[in-house]
């Protein structure tokens, strides 16, 4: 029998993984037979998993390791001894001693009937078809010689359907397999497709046949990545290139933290399509709608793809590197020369490579002589990394995703969680369904992960320190906590004790409006799990009390010793591509790389025995205060590297004040952004798809990024942008190509140390990984807390810094949407996602637009202390009473005109999450 | 048949009514969703897609699964009746004595077929076997009123005289 395909050796690897999988099963392995010969595997497999893994082949079509089997095709069938029927083998699990036998002539007359009624009703098209030489029907027709339909049998008409920008069904071809279906209602949770009809009419589709437009699919193409045979193709992919001409390039997509390992399929310099291999990674061959669809702003016609010189007339020029570059170094040095160092800042960027950051971080400390660097990540997670150092030790993800299997009940606190890191959204919503994982959502809106939720406390923003304690209290009063993992693992809990004592239930209810029955509930569930995981994200961190807001989130786990386990942690989510890599390389004012305090002189002295330059010893500027130094006076040039300041910083109409102050401001991107409007000199940079390196996800896994095709014109990797700029500025900084810069990352990183290219090229690596041969780290804090014991902080209820009055009555908060991505930098390119997500709309209670007199869609004004914005209105109840919602992706309706820059003081980072508005229909 | 197909139909107000009193009657039962569609169907006299909606809605389940149920089984229909809706029968009886030409005369004149609605929803067809009236064939039905021993000269005049 001919070789296994690549979706058995994917799904042999996952199964692999999981081999110790939910409760009952075990490491124990049993013995059975197949075609005679012994083979050792685990109980809680099926023989058809059990087969692939020993690469005896088995023919099969509705099996996808991602989605439970449900036996439809009855390809999969083999003899089972002491069975009179054939099996499927694919819902039947091994037993101790199972004698099986595969491809008996019996067994493979019964599979050719079968091919051969399935291929009687499918048009032979294969030689204009989109998934020629990619399709198992194809491959199975190949390989048992079904070509002549023996059942000449009524070949139906069938829909096409296609009216939306992403998802093209011919259901001529369909199988009837149901594998989207599955994927659509299990994995995904959209439900937006079924099947209809009956018999010989019946069709997969979705509801009344509508597009799929005014269903709750949100394109996320794997219904695609499931299809077996042609029937699914990916719209705007179809006909540009015939899979064998293409080449694949593996790489990590470049949107947010889930850090999806992708395919990048490449003809003629240009990107073709995606995928991901199924089984595998992070992912598991899963992806969002931005990742399968959203790479059209790699070869956008509005890249920038040559340095430009802003003239006396404010105009743009185009000028060569050399000169780019001359001004750079030389203004720099001026500045530095007339008012010190510290008057520079630089602005890394979370879209940045590992290596990218380490030597932008390299760069202002070694050659600028600052520590004043930062990223976004202020804006999104400093909250997370002091409150969580603080309390563990460390501020990343305790857990992989691949834990949530593991877990028995999750907390999403402020984390809309399959609108922002939607492959994470789809392994919650799949446990829920597989093995009845329960979810408690806390969060102002009805997201539409509540769909699955046991409980959803629906919060008024800025309240969840309240809740926490209250739920900590609960916990405590009725017994729950965990005693001896607060004595064992822990410090201060007496301390500590004491400041939740105050919550009770009514007053957590008064305070936050939730209902407190449900608070109890929520108490109870989480208390007394088994292994509970939270999930949380900017609606925690986003605050002025962000940092106490993650302390009393790691006081929550600790005090119930749900932490250091498969299935039992803490976990932020961090929103960029390559948050997590920006802060581990140190693009922080207080840290060198790994999170090595630049106040503490050994580490400094380690760095600067290998950079060869002291290094300045004081804490430098975050990006809050940097902006607030360019509009005093203190900072007087900017080098900025891939960020949107313009739309990404609270306040922008200040942030724009400031930047027109500066003597030097430096953009280095991939586009001519609302930012780079500023800019006296703009570098042109290479995006994730041309350059080589590491990015860092959300579960702290480093995967390489791999160079598919060339950027535009003269646009420059950034990593050697920064080290021809450094060498003009006198400091020699040579490296052949990032490898080498990742070597000495690992030689002054610990959590580094054991990385490099040639491990990278086998598998990722999630650190902790501090020696050559270490496997990396998926649990932290396992046995010890990184910092030794994990320390119990109090916290108390503080009220966001803004009110609301009679003047701005309700509460704004702001956030994502799934098919935007930030600033729109590269979502704003790609056609389809506009057309699904076109314009800026703010969510509003029907209840409020009723007083108000707004009906949906309508143009609303929505105004603040600081500004005003309008925008399209979005009724419903999905949303509290008092809050509205606003997405800060679109700069024609800039939602963080109206936030407040109101910082939290030790993380710094403002509070996006409360600001108080009035809203008015215009 | 295709859903774009389908003669545009907005529910009366009463029928809106009734659809919310039958679905609160049956919410929160087991398998409620089945007999919720038979009784639409019985009282409304088709299933429409609105109705499907309103259920799926009431009962929080998507509404491919509401659609996939009402299309599984042949009693349910999503084709609306006209005000006026005509069964003629093709019984063996009716056959013989030339049903077919009663059927084919009004397929003609009305411009649809078995199963449909005119789109001004004035007229639907049905054919049905044999309505136990053979010895008055051949027969139509018009508005649960008998019209025995038709002729398909007089057909359309029958038709038109005893709209509602
Ligand atoms: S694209 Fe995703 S959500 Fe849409 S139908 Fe396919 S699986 Fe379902
Ligand atoms: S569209 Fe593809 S995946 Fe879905 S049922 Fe048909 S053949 Fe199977
Ligand atoms: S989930 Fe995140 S990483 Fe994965 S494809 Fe979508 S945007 Fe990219
Ligand atoms: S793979 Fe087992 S029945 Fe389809
Ligand atoms: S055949 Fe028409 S009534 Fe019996």
């Amino acid at each position: 029998m001919p070789k296994i395909n690549s979706t058995d050796k994917a799904a042999k690897e996952v199964k692999e993984k999981e081999a110790v999988k939910i409760a009952g099963s075990s490491n124990t392995k049993i013995k059975i037979y197949i075609n005679n010969k012994a083979i050792y595997t685990s109980p809680d497999k099926s023989i058809l998993e059990a087969c692939l893994e020993n690469n005896i082949f088995i023919p099969h079509l509705c099996f996808d390791p991602r989605l439970k089997p449900q036996g439809t095709c009855r390809l999969c069938i083999v003899e089972v001894e002491g069975i009179p029927e054939a099996v499927a083998s694919c819902v039947t699990n091994v037993r101790e001693g199972m004698k099986i036998k595969t491809n008996t002539p019996h067994i493979n007359e019964l599979v050719r009937i079968n091919l051969e009624l399935i291929i009687s009703d499918h048009p032979l098209d294969c030689m204009t078809c989109e998934s020629c030489s990619n399709c198992a029907l194809q491959d199975l027709a190949y390989i048992y010689d079904v070509k002549d339909v023996t059942y000449k049998g009524k070949i139906h008409e069938k829909k096409v359907l296609e009216d939306n920008p992403f998802i093209f069904r011919d259901n001529e071809k369909c199988i009837l397999c149901g594998r989207c279906v599955r994927m659509c209602d299990n994995v995904v949770g959209a439900s937006a497709i079924g099947y209809a009809g009956r018999g010989f009419e019946c069709e997969i589709i979705p509801a009344f046949e509508q597009s799929l437009k005014n269903t709750d699919c949100v394109f996320c193409s794997n219904c695609i990545s499931t299809c077996p045979a042609g029937a699914l193709q990916p719209k705007p992919y179809i006909g540009k290139a015939r899979i064998w001409e293409v080449k694949k390039i593996q790489t990590v997509c470049p949107y947010c933290g889930v850090g999806c390992v992708i395919d990048l399929h490449i003809k003629n310099n240009k990107i073709v399509n995606v995928s991901s291999e199924i089984g595998k990674h992070v992912n598991r061959g899963n992806l969002c709608a931005k990742g399968k669809f959203g790479l059209d702003f790699v070869s956008s016609s509005e890249r920038i793809s040559y340095p430009m010189i802003k003239t006396k007339e404010g105009k743009l020029k185009k000028v060569s590197w050399g000169k780019a570059l001359d001004i750079v170094s030389d203004k720099l040095a001026a500045i530095k020369k007339k008012y010190g160092s510290d008057s520079i800042a630089i602005l890394s960027s979370a879209k940045c490579t590992n290596e990218e950051n380490f030597l932008m971080s390299k760069f202002a400390r070694a050659v600028v002589g600052t520590n004043n660097i930062d990223h976004c990540a202020r804006l999104c997670h400093a909250s997370t990394v002091t409150g969580l150092i603080q309390t563990f030790g460390s501020g990343a993800m305790t857990n992989s995703v691949e834990d949530i299997k593991h877990s028995d009940v999750v907390i999403i606190i402020g984390s809309n969680t399959t609108e922002t890191h939607p492959v994470i959204g789809y392994e919650i919503i799949r446990c829920v369904q597989e093995y009845g994982l329960k979810i408690i959502v806390i969060d102002p809106r009805n997201i539409p992960i509540t769909r699955y939720a046991t409980i959803h406390l629906k919060q008024k923003p800025g309240t969840d320190i309240a809740i926490i304690l209250g739920i900590m209290k609960i916990i405590y009063d009725k017994g729950l906590y965990n005693e001896e993992f607060i004595d064992s693992r822990a410090e201060d809990f007496d301390k500590f004790s004491k400041c939740f004592s105050a919550y009770t239930a009514e007053k957590v209810a008064e305070i936050s409006g939730v209902d407190k029955q449900s608070l109890i509930e929520a108490a109870k569930i989480y208390g007394s799990a088994k292994n509970a995981l939270i999930f949380y994200a900017m609606g925690i961190t986003q605050h002025t009390c962000g940092t106490d807001n993650v302390i009393a989130l790691a006081d929550l786990a600790m005090m119930t010793g749900n932490i250091g386990r498969k299935g039992a942690g803490v976990n932020p989510l961090r929103g960029q591509n390559n948050v997590q890599g920006a802060c581990d390389m140190g693009a922080l004012p207080d840290m060198l790389s790994g999170y090595q305090g630049v106040e503490n002189d050994n580490i400094r002295l380690e760095f600067e025995n290998k950079w060869g330059k002291p290094l300045p010893s004081r804490k430098g500027l975050t990006v809050t205060e940097i902006i607030e130094g360019a509009s005093s006076g203190s900072i007087k040039a900017i080098y900025v590297m891939g960020e949107n300041l313009m739309l990404s910083d609270p306040d922008i109409l200040h942030v724009a004040e400031a930047l027109e102050k500066l003597e030097l401001f430096v953009v280095q991107d991939i586009f001519l952004t609302e930012t780079g409007e500023f800019a006296d000199v703009i570098l042109p940079g290479a995006c994730f798809a041309e350059k080589e390196g590491t990015f860092t996800n959300t579960d702290r896994r480093v995967q390489r990024v791999r160079k598919a095709v060339n950027a535009p014109g003269s646009a420059l990797e950034d990593w050697k942008i920064i080290c021809i700029l450094s060498n003009k500025m006198g400091y020699s900084m040579n490296y052949n190509n990032t490898a080498e810069i990742m070597d000495e990352i690992a030689s002054l990183t610990p959590i580094y140390g054991g990385i490099n290219y040639e491990r990278l090229e086998r598998r990722a690596l999630q650190w902790p990984c501090r020696k050559y041969g270490d496997p990396g780290t998926s649990i932290l804090h396992t046995k010890n807390f990184t910092r030794g014991k994990g320390r119990f902080i109090p916290v108390k209820y503080t009220p966001p810094a803004e009110v609301v009055n009679e003047k701005y009555p309700y509460i704004l908060t702001t956030g994502r949407i799934l098919h935007q991505f930030h600033t729109m930098t590269m979502t704003g390119k790609v056609k389809g996602l506009n057309e699904i997500a076109p314009s800026n709309l703010v969510q509003i209670n029907t209840d409020d637009a009723k007083n108000l007199g707004i009906k949906n869609r309508d143009r609303v004004k929505v105004e603040s202390r600081r500004g005003a914005v309008t925008a399209l209105s979005l009724v419903n109840s999905k949303i509290k009473k008092g809050v509205v919602f606003m997405p800060f992706h679109y700069a024609d309706s800039p939602a963080n005109v109206l936030t407040n820059p109101a910082l939290d003081p030790e993380a710094k980072i403002p509070e996006f999450k409360v600001c108080a508005v009035s809203l008015k229909k215009i | 048949m295709r859903i774009a197909d389908l003669p545009r139909y907005e529910l009366q107000p009463e029928e809106v009514k009734r659809i919310d009193e039958i679905i609160k009657k049956y919410k929160g039962k087991k398998g409620a969703l089945i007999p919720i569609l038979q009784k639409i169907q019985k009282d409304i006299g088709f299933i429409p897609v609105e109705a499907q909606r309103k259920v799926a809605k009431m009962l929080g389940i998507p509404e491919k699964d509401v659609y996939g149920v009402s299309t599984f089984y042949s009693f349910f229909s999503m084709i609306p009746r006209g005000r006026n809706n005509i069964r003629a029968c093709l019984g063996t009886a009716c056959f013989v004595k030339g049903g077919k030409k009663i059927v084919d005369r009004i397929i003609k004149e009305l411009g649809i077929e078995p199963g449909q609605t005119t789109a001004d929803r004035e007229y639907s067809l049905q054919v049905n076997r044999c309505f136990g009236a053979c010895g008055l064939a051949p027969i139509i039905v018009i508005n649960d009123k008998l019209y025995q021993k038709v002729n398909p000269e007089e057909v359309i005049g029958i038709i038109y005289s005893c709209k509602k």
